[in-house]
């Protein structure tokens, strides 16, 4: 690498690097402006997001009234006029007309008593930014709007408060537990030796391919017998079911690949196999370990159908994805809501994502890359 | 676990035997009477504990931060305690019984857990999927028939098998191999992996959202569409709504799949590129070696194992696809796939023998991968 780097800068900047770079450059464009749209729509208002795209926030030319006036009676609406230098019917002066200075002459309302503006073609930008969106999804306060007609009209904003700290209860257990069992299993599967071993193991890779739609409704049935509907415990066991499989398969795949070596000589110590588990094990896999734990963690907190399915319509258990589903069932136009809320519930995910990069990549070198 | 405890538990038998030799058998008696006590009263305590939270759990009239403490201490350290406890009794036994059951302490959570939640519910589907719509009669495979010859099913495996798996997972391989690539020769490589990353880390709900944005008829609020108006001077168009389009508007569906996934692809590909060995293309170069060709005779050659997995991994995940669709367009406008078509005639329509027939479909055509992975599997030694 650094051989490689080092006959590189010899050759100066090589036109290969620009390329390499502007395709990549591009390439991160476009991944991230759907992302960047969302963001800055959220702190716009709500005015402004219907009436122009976000992307007016940039510097961009537009025609702007510099001049306003009503012209007189004299002028023959009904022929060709001149108006500020513009000549052409009223139909014409309706489109706007554009002088050869630069000018777009336009009539605006009736015929009778319309009026006419002289607009110039100028660099504006559309920076009005606000942070009522957030307030008004965060807070569940209400909010007075005045409608067109001059009345004002009291709405309640959602309340995201609850379903965030909901969303922080369900996710934590929901990333450790599984990680637990399966680190368990994993164990057990790549040292010990049972009747029956290579039977299970079997079952829990093929489990892997199960759709988790077909296991909803049983589970369902079973969860309304023993009460588990709505209840964190339930919804707990839910994500490490179906969490199981992957987690167990992954972590099987880098535990088995432990030297023997290591293993053995702590045998010979006398160590058992749960102290060799606790003591050995489980450090030496913290790097599959925490990259599975990222995985998990933004499964769980991005998950919406396992939530709908066991959480149901108890809005004391509801978690952050519901209440923005149910934002675009009941508001799909109401962008100003939509996008606040939206960004509110990538926050976390884009936290932990951003701080915990490293771990991505090393991890996921560890466990799943093999030739 | 503390240091002394593990001493402590070590030889349970040896300690035993040395009290019966020397008090004599009253003693001995009381001993072991005591420990079989005590050995049952610590799951009984254990079991005590996590009854009581779980009853506080569900009463639950305390304020939020409490009960999200609660709720997270008891959930881990109740997991964690199970198996401690379990251990504890496991280790008391003698040698052949430790041997014997100590596995499946072990295993056993993890395999139990796994058969409630998912194998239990494919085999129940699986006989759903022979009977009638009610759960009544027995149909045999009239299901199964239905399934290849109804109308909306055909149009969800044309979309699965001939525009998901072509466009969605190809893509989404290229891209994430171009990435990959790119990013190894450039300065800026953790920035744009990053970039690229990221939207996995979004929700399927909030990438509905952001890609909805994009799609709005409203030139003001769709960029695709003030791009388009702009650019041809046509009326706005709903990419993902408009029946005239398809079945071309689910390409606009399966954008935003590869959007989500690439970030996936790229990660494998990048750590499969950086264990080529650099001597290895250093001396290609020096021969003389153009860029393409390092990049298609040494480059692909050496990570091609990596390429088979995540293509399979995507196929695997194109196939199952569900999130995407149900929340931008819920299976409507001629873009429904298999899994949408399965929640709807099995939640929707109610009808469960045909909606299992759906789901056991899309189970047998992702077994061939499971077989790929089995085989790694046969030749290993266990102590």
């Amino acid at each position: 690498m650094t051989a490689q780097s080092a006959t590189r800068s010899k050759r100066g900047i090589s036109w290969g690097q620009v390329l390499v770079n502007l395709a990549l450059i591009l390439l991160v464009l476009f991944w991230t402006i759907p992302t960047l749209g969302l963001l800055v729509s959220s702190f716009r208002t709500r005015f402004d997001i219907q009436t122009s795209g976000w992307w007016s926030i940039f510097p961009h030319r537009e025609w702007t009234t510099v001049e306003e006036f009503q012209p007189g009676p004299e002028v023959n609406r009904d022929g060709v006029m001149t108006l500020a230098g513009a000549q052409g019917t009223f139909e014409q002066f309706r489109q706007g007309i554009t002088t050869p200075d630069g000018h777009r002459v336009l009539w605006l309302g009736n015929k009778r008593i319309g009026k006419v503006q002289v607009q110039n073609r100028t660099w504006t930008m559309n920076t009005k930014f606000t942070t009522e969106n957030y307030q008004e999804v965060l807070g569940g306060k209400t909010f007075e709007i005045k409608q067109p007609d001059g009345s004002t009209v009291t709405v309640k904003g959602s309340n995201f408060t609850g379903a965030f700290l909901n969303s922080i209860i369900v996710t934590i257990p929901a990333t450790l537990i599984p990680i637990l069992i399966a680190a368990f299993a994993a164990y057990g599967f790549a040292w010990m030796k049972f009747p029956g071993r290579k039977l299970l193991f079997i079952l829990v890779v093929a489990l892997l391919v199960v759709p988790l739609q077909i296991a909803l409704v049983p589970i369902l049935k079973d969860y309304t017998r023993l009460e588990l509907n709505g209840t964190f415990l339930g919804i707990w066991l839910a994500h490490t079911g179906f969490g199981l499989p992957l987690a167990t398969y992954l972590l099987f795949n880098y535990i088995s690949t432990l030297p023997r070596d290591i293993l053995e000589s702590a045998f010979i110590d006398g160590a058992s196999h749960f102290t060799i588990f606790m003591k050995l094990i489980l450090p030496l896999s913290i790097p599959a370990l925490a990259s599975f734990a990222i995985f998990q963690f933004l499964w769980v907190w991005n998950d919406y159908l396992i939530a709908l399915i066991f959480i149901g319509a108890k809005p004391d258990v509801q978690v952050l994805t519901q209440r923005i589903a149910e934002m675009v069932g009941s508001r799909g136009n109401d962008w100003h809501l939509l996008t606040a809320g939206a960004f509110i519930s990538m926050l976390v995910p884009l936290i932990v994502f951003f701080s915990l990069q490293r771990f991505f990549v090393r991890g996921m070198l560890a466990g799943s890359v093999k030739g | 676990m503390p240091e002394e405890s593990l001493t402590a538990e070590h030889h349970p038998i040896d300690i035993v035997n040395e009290s019966a030799t020397t008090r004599g058998p009253l003693e001995w008696l009381l001993a072991t009477v005591g420990r079989v006590a005590f050995s049952l009263f610590v799951p009984f305590v254990t079991f005590v504990v996590l009854y009581l939270g779980f009853k506080f759990l569900q009463k639950s009239a305390a304020p939020k931060g409490i009960i999200a403490i609660v709720a997270i201490v008891w959930g881990v350290g109740g997991v964690a305690l199970l198996y401690l406890v379990s251990n504890w009794l496991v280790e008391k036994l003698g040698d052949t019984w430790r041997a014997r059951i100590q596995p499946f302490i072990f295993v056993g959570p993890a395999v139990a857990i796994l058969i409630w939640y998912l194998a239990l519910p494919a085999a129940r589907t699986f006989y759903l999927s022979l009977l009638d719509r009610n759960g009544q009669a027995f149909v045999g495979l009239d299901n199964y028939a239905a399934v290849f010859n109804n109308r909306n099913m055909f149009t969800a495996f044309r979309n699965n098998i001939l525009l998901w798996i072509p466009f969605g997972a190809l893509f989404t391989v290229l891209f994430g191999l171009a990435v990959a690539v790119l990013a190894d020769r450039s300065r800026y490589e953790r920035l744009a992996k990053a970039l690229i990353f990221m939207p996995m880390a979004i929700s399927m709900v909030g990438a509905g959202v952001i890609w909805n944005m994009i799609y709005d008829v409203n030139p003001n609020i769709g960029l695709l569409n003030a791009v388009y108006s702009g650019l041809t001077g046509k009326a706005p168009v709903a990419w993902t709504a408009a029946a005239s389009l398809a079945p071309w508007n689910n390409l606009f569906l399966i954008v935003v799949m590869i959007w989500l996934q690439t970030g996936f692809a790229m990660t494998l590909f990048s750590a499969a590129i950086k264990g080529i060995p650099g001597d290895l293309l250093e001396a290609a170069r020096v021969d003389g070696a153009t860029e393409p060709q390092v990049f298609f005779k040494i480059m692909l050659p050496y990570i091609q194992g990596t390429i088979i997995t995540t293509l399979t991994t995507v196929i695997i995940f194109t196939l199952k696809i569900f999130d995407v669709v149900q929340v931008m367009t819920g299976g409507q406008f001629g873009t429904q796939v298999i899994a949408t078509q399965f929640y709807r005639e099995y939640f929707t329509s109610q009808n469960a023998g045909f909606g299992s027939a759906i789901a056991i479909v899309l189970l047998i055509s992702v077994i061939p991968v499971m077989v790929y992975n089995l085989r790694q599997f046969n030749d290993r030694e266990a102590f």
